[in-house]
């Protein structure tokens, strides 16, 4: 069990390191203002990666969660611009799109029984394209209020907290709840774990996969909104970095890539650490490419701790 | 004293394309009893099996569950019908908890708004009926919060038979169950079993462990060649006869039944 | 019987007559960027009146190396006598480029350079170092008096592209600045902080925003195009900031330009896609009529476009920008 814990506890730990240190190095760092940007700037990969969680927790992967993004961003925003739809509507309608996808996803996991990494390296591509074609590779500008509310900011003693920040955070405690208190969300891990014993136990296998990959459409739709709040236009070209990025979060955060092990949360923790790393670094003035190696190093730790902490605990508890 | 047919079968034939798996064979399994089911490779053990748990709809025949004539065309019919079936290949998620897994697919949920708006498991009332359950049947373990993985391979059997008994209503069908299993653990389960039986329960044992079969089954169903065709006493049959008859060199006829 | 053969010629030449076109091959970074459409365009529109036919092709996306060799050898094989490209990898790219040279093919860069510069024949490009020092100039000069806080939003370490832009920027400026041929980033005591865009809307607001959390009081910000400074106005206009900052950048893409006449951006340079399509292809025909090869670096051209004039510094209006910005208008 203790081992089990430093898995879980184990980024926790390494996101608060990570703040200490940076709080040395600059004295701007562990402002209220700051931290309140690094959330603002976590807070759309840290949606994908909701979606992303409950993939992997399945032992699959969704390379295409950043473009399906992008796609839903530009589906709102051409909607609501060019066509003049009631923001609700335009933002049913991109939420729509990107769950279309994740049910496209689905599908082909489960009835054409292809690996989710080619699949969702295919749906990568043909999103890209559909959003580049769709919005001509144009930026959509003049977005109406309604779909950048989330963008706006609220005061709290003296720092402003973005309303979006608050949606992620809410997304989070429901995901963490279904996943961990009801029978659907111990279904997931099942599935990941042990998919023909769930079968055999009469879980209905094909529906919990096809409903984790519509469910994790849905997070891509609701990042989507996110994004075109933050950045205040519908960009055909957001989300290349989360495709990736949303992968690192969940497996910084201690999810494991074998399924059915892993909380919701930690990838909060991952995404955070993430951006920490970035905010901090440029705060200290070192180039970014330190980043990239930061990262790196990030993810094979948290594999290998991964890894770690099961063998210690299969050893231990016998 | 005619003991209570809890489970019967009159000549199901089943065809896998050229292949005749089943020949019409029969199956008879009384109330509180341990049937042992023994044959060759091929006899037509697991696709009898099979029918039996609604895993394999028959081509023809007839299947009773107390008297009742019924047709399983999924695993869940059969498992409405109260027989549990414990496959070959453990199904279990190691990595969940002893608790998460004996009520796979079958969770409690909180009474209220909590359960019926929320789907909010009723965590408190399914550890205190999985620890009632794996007292009862004598499986011995540190937490039952514990992950499977943890277990020894005779506990994790324990536990896929701990959810088996636990849900059934009439019969527990085993494929298998001491197999892969050390001397001291295969002897943990054959207890077990003996528990279940006493419990109430009637259990199907197919198994190609001899001594295991002739040490804890009440009658053994002979399959060869998608028939049935002896149904011995363990206990006026030795297990040379036994095996003879199995592989067809000694006629049924010449032992005493 | 004579009109059966003539049909049976008639079937054949008119064909080949078709095929005596020549053909030269375009490959783009990508094909959906603005920049690039406007280029093939222009390509298209050259090749035609001059009797040639274009075929086009581009990598899959900014960086795609592989996109762009195949589509060097199916044009190769296509039969194209000239190929222009905007190489996505000028390392990577040049062994693929050696063999068509090795078959005769005319091979142009333009817009990027291969490295080394003469892998290909000739270069047709903006003079990106140029155009970091037209803003820089510009900058400068709006600032006035004060001492300058400078934040620069970069693309990515190791582009070319980004270091000529970025070090001209600082030559403008009057700072001290590596050469054009240099691949790093300079540095100065007044750039307060240096972070990377990608060249995107969305990480070019992340990389403004730790930049003012690092020095609140940036007052000249210089970016790598028109999107990345777009997210950065989101950043600078968040804390109240866009006014009291001079923000440059290059491009002189139709939104860019836009943004110029709003007021976010304070000045562009803009650059001429459709001038190197035209250039290339002209250059292109004369090695298929006379075998003459073009050499060396042209320069195609970089304006800077501003809404407000500042002295010392020429610069084009809003409403020319407009005319020769490329994207949707």
């Amino acid at each position: 069990m203790r081992a089990r814990l430093l898995g879980t506890l184990g980024p926790l730990l390494a996101l608060i390191a990570a703040c200490l240190f940076f709080a040395t190095r600059s004295d701007r760092f562990l402002t209220a203002d700051n931290l309140s940007i690094v959330l603002q700037q976590v807070m759309v990969v840290g949606v994908i990666a909701i979606g992303q969680t409950l993939v992997i927790l399945t032992a699959g992967v969704d390379l295409s969660c950043g473009s399906v993004m992008a796609l839903g961003g530009i589906v709102m925003t051409k909607l609501a611009v060019e066509h003049q739809l009631p923001v609700p509507l335009a933002i049913a309608a991109g939420v729509a799109a990107t769950t279309s996808f994740g049910a496209i996803n689905g599908l082909l996991v489960t009835r054409l029984r292809l690996p989710p990494f080619i699949v969702t390296l295919g749906t990568l591509n043909i999103a890209f394209a559909i959003t580049q074609l769709y919005s001509n590779a144009q930026t959509i500008t003049d977005v109406p209020a309604g779909l950048t509310t989330l963008g706006n900011a609220f005061q709290v003693g003296g720092s402003s907290v973005v309303y979006g920040a608050l949606l992620m955070l809410a997304l989070y405690a429901v995901a963490a709840f279904a996943l961990s208190q009801t029978a659907a969300g111990r279904h997931v891990y099942a599935v990941g774990n042990n998919p023909e014993g769930a079968r055999l136990t009469g879980i209905a296998t094909q529906r919990v996969l096809l409903g984790v990959y519509m469910l994790a459409g849905v997070c891509y739709g609701l990042a989507a909104l996110l994004s075109v709040a933050r950045t205040g236009v519908g960009d055909p070209n957001a989300g290349q970095a989360e495709n990736l990025e949303a992968i690192t979060a969940v497996v910084v955060g201690g999810t494991s890539l074998f399924g059915g092990r892993g909380l919701v949360l930690s990838s909060l923790v991952g995404a955070l650490i993430v951006g920490v790393f970035r905010n901090g670094l440029t705060l200290m003035g070192v180039s970014s490419v330190y980043q990239m190696l930061v990262t790196g190093v990030l993810v094979i730790l948290a594999v290998a701790t991964d890894q770690f902490s099961r063998r210690v605990a299969e050893r231990g508890e016998k | 004293m005619t003991a209570r047919m809890v489970l019967e079968a009159k000549g199901i034939v089943k065809h896998f394309g050229h292949i005749t798996a089943l020949d019409g064979t029969d199956f008879e399994l009384r109330a509180s009893e341990i049937l042992g089911i023994i044959g060759d490779n091929g006899a037509g053990k697991s696709t009898l099996i099979k029918t039996l748990s609604g895993a394999v709809v028959p081509d023809r025949g007839e299947i009773f569950v107390d008297g009742e004539r019924v047709h399983f065309r999924a695993p869940s019919d059969a498992r409405r019908a109260g027989i549990e079936t414990l496959y070959q290949e453990l199904a279990v998620a190691p990595a969940l908890s002893i608790v998460e897994n004996l009520f796979l697919g079958r969770e409690l949920r909180r009474s209220g708004f909590l359960g019926n708006v929320l789907r909010m498991l009723d965590r408190r009332r399914m550890l205190a009926e999985s620890t009632a359950y794996m007292q009862e049947l004598g499986i011995g373990v540190r937490s039952m919060k514990q992950a499977v993985e943890t277990l020894s391979g005779g506990q994790r059997q324990g536990v896929a038979v701990a959810r088996s008994a636990a849900f059934a209503r009439h019969v527990v069908i085993m494929d298998e169950p001491t197999a892969a299993l050390g001397v001291k653990e295969g002897n943990l389960v054959l207890d077990l079993i003996r528990r279940v039986r006493d419990r109430g329960l009637s259990v199907v044992l197919i198994s190609h462990n001899m001594p295991h079969v002739f040490e804890v089954a009440d009658r053994i169903h002979v399959a060869r060649l998608g028939r049935r065709v002896a149904l011995l006493d363990p206990k006026r049959v030795s297990m040379s006869d036994a095996v003879a008859v199995m592989t067809g060199a000694l006629n049924p006829g010449q032992l005493p039944a | 019987m004579l009109l059966r053969v003539a049909l049976i010629v008639a079937l054949f030449v008119v064909p080949s007559l078709a095929y005596g076109q020549p053909v030269i091959g375009l490959i783009t970074k990508t094909s959906t960027n603005p920049f690039f459409v406007k280029m093939r365009e222009g390509a298209e529109a050259a090749a035609k009146s001059n009797g040639a036919r274009l075929i086009s092709g581009s990598g899959k996306n900014d960086g795609d190396n592989v996109g762009q060799v195949t589509a060097l050898e199916n044009m190769i094989a296509a039969g194209a006598k000239v190929i222009l490209i905007t190489p996505n990898d000028s390392k990577a790219i040049v062994p693929s480029i050696s063999k068509a040279r090795a078959k005769g093919i005319l091979v142009i860069a333009l817009d990027s350079p291969t490295d080394p510069v003469d892998a290909s024949d000739a270069l047709f490009a903006t003079d990106n170092y140029r155009a970091g020092t037209l803003i820089g100039r510009y900058a400068r000069a709006a600032l006035g008096a004060k001492p300058a806080r400078i934040a620069t939003i970069d693309l990515f370490p190791g582009h070319p592209v980004g270091a000529q832009r970025h070090n001209g920027f600082l030559k403008g400026f009057g700072l001290r600045a590596p050469e054009a041929s240099v691949n790093t980033l300079g540095t100065a005591p007044e750039v307060v902080c240096m972070a990377d865009s990608y060249g995107d809307q969305t990480r070019g607001q992340t990389a403004m925003e730790n930049c003012l959390q690092k020095n609140p009081d940036i007052n000249v910000v210089y970016t790598i195009n028109e999107p990345s400074a777009a997210g950065a106005y989101k950043a600078l206009k968040a804390k109240g900031k866009e006014k009291s900052v001079v923000l440059v950048s290059v491009d002189g893409g139709c939104q860019g330009v836009r943004d110029v006449a709003s007021g976010a951006i304070a000045a562009t340079a803009q650059q001429y896609p459709v001038k190197m399509a035209e250039l290339g292809v002209a250059a292109g025909l004369a090695f298929i009529k006379t075998g003459k090869k073009p050499s060396g670096y042209t320069d195609t051209g970089v304006s800077l476009i501003a809404k407000t004039k500042v002295s010392g510094v020429e610069s084009k209006d809003v409403a020319t920008g407009l005319e020769l910005c490329f994207g949707r208008k």
